[in-house]
């Protein structure tokens, strides 16, 4: 490590590359505003069963999300940026999961925590959702049936992961649009 | 030693001015700019009213009852008094037969209101 502005430690959680001198570094708009964006997400809590108890204890200070700059929770969709549905959706649910969804500002991304909200788990009934990406798209799914606090950070980390990686233009491309028009979203 | 007479003219506030321009648009550049950078999709769900996800129904403004703002004011009214019973039990023995007399007279004082009150009706909710 001969003069370079960032040590080694921090290069690797970054995970950013560029032109670096001394002191300094360089790269594009994109990776910029990506390691911004993904360094202070504000999550939503959607929590409706025990994965919900699951994400209690992430939140709180033994696993502490605010690790990952997650701490503020939104609960207006208005200043939220993942969406974390967190347990069992019924289909009388499910429609205000997707108000809630499309009230959300873009860029907006959903983690499914659990096997309820990622499939329908074991309530394999006419009351329940088989997985919430019948009605909205989803980014990360977490397995488990509740998943441990570690697998939901480590969804959250998937999460960063897309966030910092995404391209500014890819919520104006014709392929986003086109996946939010198979869910009928506007 | 030399001494210079500093005269000050207009012309020496221009930087000031230029720093205060530079301030503003960098300001009113920022607020409407981002307008346009951020992607944003604005559709008629998503401008609606945030109801927690629930369809959100009529004016929130809408009349009603008077019976609840009476109601509610005169518990304030009433609340209030047992604050100052508190201090007064408290403090019971120290005050002696001078605060029993004063918290009689404030008693009393409320308690024509109360009747005031009962006599007008004001607490009937049928």
């Amino acid at each position: 490590m001969e003069n370079t502005g960032t040590t080694a430690v921090q290069r690797s959680y970054t995970n950013l590359q560029g032109y670096e001198g001394p002191g300094f570094m360089a790269t594009t708009l994109d990776k910029a505003v990506g390691l911004a964006r993904k360094n202070s997400i504000w999550p939503l809590p959607f929590a409706t069963s025990c994965c919900g108890i699951e994400f209690m204890a992430t939140m709180a200070s033994h696993y502490d999300l605010a690790r990952f700059g997650s701490e503020r929770l939104s609960f207006s969709p208005r200043q939220a940026d993942l969406l974390m549905v967190m347990g069992t959706i019924a289909k009388k649910m499910g429609p205000v999961l997707r108000q809630v969804y499309e009230q959300m500002a873009e860029p907006r991304w959903v983690l499914s925590v659990g096997a309820c909200a990622s499939s329908g788990g074991i309530f394999d009934t006419y009351s329940v959702l088989q997985g919430i990406d019948r009605i909205i798209p989803v980014d990360v799914y977490v397995p488990g049936c509740p998943p441990r606090p570690e697998q939901i950070l480590d969804g959250v980390m998937k999460i960063q992961e897309l966030v910092g990686n995404e391209s500014l233009r890819r919520r104006n491309s014709a392929e986003y649009k086109e996946l939010l028009a198979s869910y009928g979203i506007q | 030693m030399t001494l210079t007479v500093l005269l000050s003219s207009p012309a020496d506030y221009l930087p000031v001015a230029i720093m205060f321009v530079v301030a503003m648009g960098f300001v009113l550049t920022t607020i409407f700019v981002t307008h346009l950078l951020g992607p944003n999709r604005k559709s008629k769900i998503k401008l609606d009213t945030f109801e927690c996800g629930i369809e959100s129904k009529d004016n929130a403004r809408v009349p009603f009852s008077i019976k609840y703002f009476l109601i509610a004011i005169l518990f304030v009214l009433f609340d209030v008094e047992i604050i100052f019973m508190y201090p007064w039990a408290v403090n019971f023995l120290d005050m002696g037969m001078e605060g029993f007399l004063k918290m009689l007279i404030f008693l009393g004082l409320l308690l024509i209101g109360f009747f005031y009150i009962l006599k007008k009706g004001a607490l009937k909710w049928e």
